[in-house]
């Protein structure tokens, strides 16, 4: 039995505008708390409107429905914009993001599942999320049971081999109900992915592995909710979205930099920031 | 203890389609019936043990009880950071299996000993340690952790050893220890398979006109207070027997039970050094070099009440 979708407000209906609003309302929210990570939050707003907005089959109402599509943020440092966007979805309160990272406040900087409705798992630690994600839908394909659990890992994270265990394994098991998007905005925590760990050939290691692959521009709603219903095509393998993305995107002054994947926004970077997004 | 262990819990899981079997590739002539009876609730999940613990975890995040095996040091120190932030932190009904507590493995060598397992998993939150010392305890563990569905390790020996208990008076309850010898001029208390030592040790003592106490501590964590600090009123003497490195184990956990009690009786803890193995051995061989055998536990023993 299919979920009830809740009826999107109609204000959610324009996901560009949407977008900018979740942008701007993360960026007020880490100002607020004198929080960082503000790089690779912005990075996967698009993402998660699309996902939360036109594609998730879930229910703010009732978060622990057993047929719910399952969504984790398995890079769990950018959840100040999953926050936001819960809370637009109906999860929680708007006026609680104000407590973001306050003392006995439901949202910490890593998300906890034992906190906040709508956090399907607890992350922080990267290499944890495609692996939970992985024995959920395996769960759900042997019980014939017809969610699909989504995935958005950073490229970062696909350092970890516990990550690349998953892949090989998710890839074995057919697990045509599993989506991993990689937030590929080429900027890990201390420097650029291809002076890091670089990951190219990156899509041939997904294909090698039996995924179903296919590229985006990762801020184009478009092309990402097109790429999320392809995957429904694909019922026999595990299905990656590698999302091209550029980290702080929406605001010029953090869009490519590695300094703000830490640096907490000033008044006046608040200041430019919400002109930007107007 | 592994035999029994399978044997329990595929007549669990015939009656229970939550209970699920993950492998870590480990298990031949041990999970054969599990796997090919109950093929829907069982997976080989490789050897990659960090994936298996996490897809434990997203298995049970929908419901299931998981129970994960393999060799002591890979189902925890290999995956260790995985119990705790996927298992642990969530709460979920996930057993860790270890087979091949202390020297099981003796002559594979140090990587596949479990000497710290047991410091490891119990300073974890929210985890139960379980560490059954015979094959009926085994079978009792096993019921209760598909009872209790919180997260547990569960610390096996390996094949052949004997049955300790009389099965007609026995009860197994999580937490609570077993006494199975009583007396008050000494308090032996033992876990996982360094129970028969244990017992072997005590009848030594009874023969030397001694009545040893003899508590069989197969959980560590929560462990029974209550039972400590009635031997610790009653005994003069406190003895832990554990094949595990005297950091963290059994012996800590009693001291650490008994630090805020009103009356402390020395406590002798016999265990492993806090050594890798610098030689080949079997398990015989590396519990005698850790004098963990009845007469070396029986001597110290009586050379400590002679010196209270």
């Amino acid at each position: 039995m299919a979920a009830p979708v809740t009826k999107v407000p109609a204000s959610a209906l324009d996901l560009r505008d949407l977008s900018k609003e979740i942008r701007r309302d993360t960026f007020q929210m880490a100002h607020h708390a004198k929080s960082g990570h503000l790089g690779p939050a912005f990075s996967i707003v698009d993402l998660l409107t699309v996902l939360y907005f036109r594609f998730l089959r879930i229910d703010p109402e009732n978060p622990k429905q057993p047929d719910r599509d399952r969504f984790i943020l398995s890079k769990g440092h950018g959840c100040s914009s999953l926050y936001v966007t819960l809370a637009k979805r109906g999860f929680f309160p708007e006026e609680e993001l104000k407590t973001f990272t306050l003392d006995s406040s439901r949202l910490p900087g890593h998300p906890s599942s034992k906190l906040l409705p709508g956090i399907e798992a607890s992350t922080g630690s990267l290499g944890h999320g495609l692996n939970l994600g992985a024995g959920i839908a395996l769960a759900g394909k042997r019980g014939k049971c017809d969610y699909r659990t989504v995935v958005i890992v950073s490229d970062g994270e696909c350092d970890e081999g516990s990550t690349w265990e998953a892949v090989l394994a998710a890839g074995n098991w057919k697990l045509g109900n599993l989506i991993c998007i990689v937030d590929y905005n080429k900027i890990q925590s201390f420097g650029r992915t291809k002076d890091v760990m670089d990951l190219e050939p990156f899509a041939d290691k997904w294909r090698a592995f039996k995924w179903h692959v296919q590229e985006v521009n990762g801020h184009n709603h478009d092309e990402i909710l097109k790429a999320l219903e392809v995957t429904k095509k694909e019922p026999d393998r595990p299905s990656v979205i590698i999302a091209h993305t550029i980290k702080g995107k929406g605001v010029s002054f953090m869009e490519d930099t590695v300094d703000w994947h830490y640096w907490t926004p000033t008044d006046e970077h608040l200041k430019q920031a919400l002109s930007e997004l107007k | 203890m592994r035999t029994t262990f399978v044997k329990t819990l595929l007549a669990l899981a015939k009656k229970d389609p939550s209970i699920w079997l993950l492998t870590g590739d480990l298990g031949f002539t041990v999970l054969e019936e599990f796997r090919d009876g109950l093929p829907d609730q069982y997976l080989n999940a490789g050897v990659a043990e960090q994936n298996m613990v996490g897809v434990a975890a997203g298995l049970a995040m929908t419901g299931k009880t998981v129970f994960v095996y393999s060799i002591v040091p890979f189902a925890t120190f290999r995956c260790f950071e995985h119990i705790r932030n996927d298992v642990c932190y969530h709460e979920l009904p996930v057993c860790i299996v270890g087979v091949g507590g202390g020297y099981s493995y003796g002559h594979m060598g140090s990587t596949h000993h479990a000497l710290e397992d047991i410091a490891a998993l119990r300073s974890l939150p929210n985890m139960t340690v379980v560490c059954p010392g015979d094959p009926l305890e085994v079978e009792g563990a096993v019921k209760s952790i598909v009872e209790l569905r919180r997260p547990c390790y569960l610390r096996l020996g390996k094949a052949g050893e004997p049955k300790l208990h009389d099965p007609a008076k026995f009860s197994f309850t999580l937490g609570k220890s077993i006494e199975m010898l009583s007396g008050n001029s000494v308090t032996l208390i033992a876990t996982s398979n360094m129970l028969e030592t244990a017992l072997n040790a005590a009848n030594l003592l009874k023969e030397k006109k001694l009545q040893p106490r003899l508590l069989s501590m197969h959980t560590v964590k929560p462990i029974d207070r209550d039972a400590l600090f009635k031997a610790a009123d009653e005994t003069p003497l406190i003895v832990t027997v554990e094949e595990h490195i005297p950091t963290g184990g059994l012996g800590s956990a009693v001291a650490e039970a008994l630090a805020g009690h009103t009356r402390r009786p020395p406590q002798l803890i016999c265990s492993a050094p806090d050594r890798f193995a610098d030689t080949t051995g079997s398990q015989k061989f590396f519990r005698s070099k850790a004098g963990l055998t009845p007469d070396v536990i029986a001597g110290k023993i009586v050379s400590a009440l002679s010196n209270l």
